[in-house]
């Protein structure tokens, strides 16, 4: 059976209005006071460990972004951690809160699809993580300038645009992760404490038990244990099993992206490096194919959620 | 329901909400049981019966919001299961213990909804203007909607619905939890957009109230519509007679002569000097002129108008009786 009218009527007001809701929340301040706060810790370790090699580094601005000091994680890895918090923040209550507050009849009473409200909600949110992290983005770069007084070159800016690009699809994915569990959970409070467990067991947990099951698939080889290598297929199967979580796909996208130096991010075979120039960086190109495949599986899943997310509220019933 | 019928006899294009077997079931179980009914335009009807009835299922079937299991619903002249932006643009819902945004303002929240219904901008503030006065909040148009009463939420839902200039408003469990100063004044805003023409389609469990304001009544049991017509109508068919006038008067042989009266189907002798009658008419004149031949002197000479709930306990009453306790459990 075929709708009538455009499923995208009162897309543009919904989504103007949660982003203004958005922009405007204490939650959103809180969150963006917390990310800032601790990048800002993380950039002072390495423009303090840049400051002492400044000499010959190429890609000087990219270092701000991947150099860690103990006991701080770098920049990237921080933001790793704390995007999912902050796109969790954002969704875990968009649509149950419309429940509880009872105001889900009254809006879709409106002439309007249920696909503008969810599509609207999303995009709002997806527009609030992208203006934080483009504004972190500025942070990181007039940091740069003012500490490092080095002029960022044209494939520095590119291969940090592209970092904010992939940031905002990881964000996506945890963004529609949370919208799911906002359709499925009525209470708002439930799909918080689900949507965190995910993002603590895929961030904190995963890493550990990911070689685990991979020894228990592939159990490791006593002859390469003997030489001190890795069994090719144990490894192969720790990485598969590590790139289900979306931190995981972010920080290999990261890496190949922020370190030109990076030329793969699977094992590597001897063979493989025959003619290469060790420790020279790839042209930007190369390194956007190698992270090519993690960006699709984040905007992958990103949509797949999101669809989830969809069809589940589009079967739901309006009345609580 | 064959009162019903007879009350439907009217113009087709003047019917403005029409259901045919209209069922709903979730899991097998019928929560709305082939319910037909012809609405006018005008004219303010209610949906009664109570919770878990299957009125608020019928309301969100006619606006499009939860799918028709089988039969039809047409508003409008639209089908709201295809054509559910054409229906809600010309309809106005309230629903039951409506929401708004508590940190947006009066205006904010109309102005809200105002977008999405695709107003211009340049009416927007006109309307929403005029409508907050009509309900009578203008003086907290910017006051946040957290600090509202319940009755002060459910006005602004009816601003929003006068905003949207809706040609029939469908307003769910109005007054239920407003006190009675609120419900007063929220049923006087109903007669309110009756008298603009507005067809009102209102559902409680709250018969009193409804009696003042409906023309129509259906009354729903377990998702099936038992009985529909006017208040009156229903008193006749299922109260056998219109009036009941009670008499307190003494006199020679008044029981007697209270029963010549024509109209008058029964008298009752409630104690020496009390009688109840039972007419199809009001009777007090006569009564009166009946007490005046007996030489009596009248002390009280009172009408009950025949209520929805004495319609409603009677009904359910008669129906019990024969069939058991088993619809009474629903």
């Amino acid at each position: 059976m075929r709708r009538e009218g455009s499923p995208f009527q009162g897309l543009g007001t919904v989504a103007l209005k949660e982003l203004a809701d958005n922009l405007s929340s204490a939650r959103m301040l809180v969150l963006e006071l917390l990310i800032v706060l601790t990048a800002l810790a993380a950039l002072y370790g390495a423009i303090n460990s840049l400051r002492q090699n400044t000499a010959e580094d190429p890609f000087l601005l990219l270092r701000l972004f991947t150099v860690d000091r103990a006991p701080l994680p770098s920049f990237v890895a921080i933001l790793g951690f704390l995007i999912p918090l902050m796109a969790i923040g954002l969704g875990f209550d968009a649509i149950n809160s419309e429940h509880s507050r009872r105001t889900l009849s009254r809006i879709l009473a409106q002439p309007i699809y249920r696909d503008a409200l969810l599509m609207g909600k999303f995009l709002a949110g997806l527009a609030t993580l992208a203006v934080s992290l483009a504004a972190l983005w500025l942070m990181v770069i007039g940091l740069g300038l003012i500490f490092l007084g080095v002029p960022p070159g044209g494939e520095e800016i590119a291969r940090s645009l592209a970092f904010l690009v992939i940031a905002v699809f990881y964000a996506g994915v945890w963004l529609s992760l949370a919208m799911l569990l906002s359709v499925v959970f009525r209470s708002p409070a439930t799909a918080a404490l689900v949507a965190l467990g995910t993002w603590l067991f895929l961030t904190v947990l995963w890493p550990m038990l990911a070689p685990a099951l991979a020894q228990v698939i592939a159990p490791p080889d006593p002859r390469y244990a003997m030489l001190g290598l890795d069994t090719p297929d144990t490894a192969i199967w720790a990485q598969t099993l590590a790139r289900l979580s979306p931190n995981h796909l972010f920080g290999e996208a990261m890496l190949a992206v922020l370190s030109p130096t990076t030329r793969s991010l699977g094992p590597v075979f001897l063979d493989q490096l025959r003619g290469a120039v060790m420790g020279a960086p790839l042209p930007l190109g190369q390194s956007l194919l190698i992270a090519w495949p993690q960006t699709v599986c984040l905007i992958a899943g990103t949509i797949i959620l999101f669809v989830a997310g969809y069809i589940v509220f589009q079967r739901q019933e309006v009345r609580a | 329901m064959s009162s019903a019928d007879n009350n439907a006899v009217m113009a087709a294009d003047n019917i403005v909400i029409t259901a045919r077997d209209l069922t709903k079931s979730y899991d097998g179980v019928r929560v709305v049981d082939g319910i037909n009914f012809d609405i006018a335009r005008g004219e303010v009807f209610g949906l009664l019966g109570p919770n878990g009835a299957g009125k608020t299922t019928t309301i969100l079937m006619m606006l499009g919001l939860t799918e028709i299991s089988s039969g039809k619903v047409g508003v409008l002249g639209h089908d709201p299961a295809r054509s559910p932006l054409q229906v809600k643009r010309r309809v106005g819902y309230l629903p039951d213990s409506v929401g708004f945004y508590d940190y947006l303002t009066a205006s904010e929240n109309l102005a809200y909804t105002a977008k999405l219904m695709g107003l211009p901008s340049a009416d927007r503030a006109r309307r929403i203007a005029v409508a907050l006065a009509r309900v009578r909040l203008s003086d907290v148009a910017d006051k946040r909607v957290a600090t509202f009463s319940r009755g002060m939420r459910q006005r602004l839902g009816l601003a929003e619905i006068i905003v949207k200039q809706a040609e029939i408003a469908i307003l769910d469990e109005p007054t239920s939890g407003l006190d009675p100063q609120a419900t007063l004044e929220f049923l006087g805003l109903i007669e309110e957009l009756k008298a603009e023409g507005t067809t009102v389609l209102l559902s409680s469990h709250l018969l009193d109230q409804v009696q003042r304001v409906c023309d129509r009544v259906a009354l729903f049991q377990s998702g099936r519509v038992v009985l529909m017509g006017a208040v009156a109508d229903l008193a006749r068919q299922v109260l056998g007679a219109g009036f009941v006038v009670e008499v307190e008067a003494d006199g020679a042989g008044l029981a007697r002569r209270l029963a010549t009266i024509p109209g008058v189907t029964n008298v009752e002798a409630l104690a020496a000097d009390r009688f109840r009658m039972t007419a199809d008419r009001d009777v007090r004149s006569d009564a009166a002129n009946a007490v005046v031949n007996a030489n009596g002197s009248l002390r009280r000479l009172s009408v009950d108008e025949p209520s929805l709930e004495a319609i409603y306990a009677r009904y359910f009453q008669n129906q019990t009786t024969p069939s058991g306790a088993a619809r009474h459990a629903a």
